[in-house]
């Protein structure tokens, strides 16, 4: 039970995908106008990261036993394009208010580089399925929380007077990094002797 | 639009990172060095060339309906293509580029440059338009790991691949830590982009009088 609290909570708070890794900012950035729409898009790829977690690592098994490894990049993101695919079916039929706040963003979940960077952290950390799945929605959690908080903040931003040239991009960045120092203060945190009960 | 044009407005007028801001993971991940910065742009710009030809030579066969799985396909191939390459030949800047080579296939720019240029024109035009994104690409990545670098380590152009120590300017321990820090990536992106728009809106301003 530890190790998976260990991964769950380094991988939103010590190893963050979007402060601490760089992963999944297109959507960071993009879809953090209004905690409604970035809590959406925070569940989606909760669920596709999760999924992808999953699946791929039998797809590693199978290239593995074929002794095909070399094709890893393409059949994960082949995968994970069937997958989105799927999702964005869900939400259509699900929740069109959802589906279209979401726009051009859902799609655009596969080529969100979170969900094929868990896939390919997960090969690389060497974990098992469990430990991959967890990782997956952890790394996910982690997302969605920063999403949500950055949205909060851009949403009273709007009221802000910002100069002129900071406006847009430059702003949303820099209060990345500012959240982004935040998140520094967990670095080098002992999970494993918090733990270890 | 001529051929040079087109390189043109790939490196400035359309510049990915400063002017269409696409691709962020990668720049942000990758420039807190300089090396860093340039070795992540060529290979982008090796995967741009590749598939704006691949993708623009197959334009007339690939049904549209599954044009997108299939360039995928194609970048991803060209993607394996460079990491494998990469591991090879710079296996220190392979290490430190880790996950984000394989990464390049999510990066929006390359499947951005197919749909709106590859598939629309020919393999000339189209291998100028990927060389002039990429190099666009690699530029600004190699200002940002300037400026990090610098301010960060006090050297720049550290290249363990060619045995290269860099120059240094200023004492290590009087660089800003920070810099090279995640936060580092975001505020100095975030700076660059500010100066950029301040410029071009002085510039605008000046046309008009």
């Amino acid at each position: 039970m530890a190790e998976y609290l260990v991964i769950i909570f380094g991988s939103i708070f010590i190893n963050n995908f979007i402060v601490s890794r760089f992963l999944g900012i297109c959507p960071f950035l993009g879809v953090s106008k209004q905690v409604e729409t970035a809590t959406g898009m925070g569940l989606a790829v909760t669920f596709v990261m999760g999924l992808a977690s999953a699946i791929t690592y039998w797809v590693q098994k199978l290239l593995v036993l074929l002794n095909i490894e070399v094709l890893q990049t393409i059949t994960f993101i082949l995968v994970i394009a069937v997958l989105v695919q799927f999702v964005e079916m869900v939400i259509k039929k699900s929740s069109p208010v959802l589906y279209k706040a979401l726009g051009i963003y859902l799609p655009l979940i596969t080529t969100n580089c979170a969900v094929l960077g868990v896939t390919l952290i997960n090969i690389n950390e060497g974990y098992n399925f469990l430990q991959s799945v967890v990782h997956g929605i952890g790394g996910a959690l982690g997302f969605t929380l920063l999403i949500i908080l950055f949205a909060g903040i851009r949403e009273r931003m709007v009221f802000a007077p910002v100069p002129r040239s900071m406006e847009g991009f430059p702003i949303a960045l820099i209060t990345a990094g500012l959240i982004s120092i935040a998140f520094l203060g967990f670095t080098g945190f002992k999970l494993n002797a918090l733990f270890n009960f | 639009m001529s051929k040079w044009q087109i390189f043109k407005n790939g490196v400035f007028n359309e510049n990915p990172i400063f002017r269409l801001v696409l691709g962020m993971c990668s720049t942000l991940a990758v420039s807190s060095a300089v090396v860093n910065g340039l070795g992540m742009g060529l290979a982008t710009t090796a995967v741009l060339v590749g598939s704006n030809v691949i993708i623009s030579l197959l334009r007339n066969v690939i049904p549209k309906e599954i044009r997108i799985p299939a360039y995928v396909v194609i970048i991803a191939t060209f993607v394996t293509i460079v990491d494998k390459l990469m591991a090879a030949n710079t296996p220190e800047l392979h290490k430190v580029l880790g996950i984000f080579i394989p990464l390049i296939v999510v990066n929006c720019i390359i499947l951005a440059r197919a749909e709106a240029f590859a598939s629309k024109n020919t393999v000339g035009r189209s291998a100028i338009d990927g060389l002039g994104m990429g190099i666009g690409f690699t530029l600004a990545l190699t200002v940002l790991g300037a400026i990090r670098e610098l301010l960060g380590t006090g050297t720049v152009l550290v290249a363990k691949d060619f045995g290269f120590s860099g120059f240094s300017i200023f004492p290590k321990e009087n660089g800003i830590l920070l810099m090279v820090l995640q936060p580092g990536a975001f505020i100095t992106l975030g700076l660059v982009l500010a100066g950029i728009n301040w410029w071009a809106r002085k510039k605008e301003e000046k046309k008009h009088g």
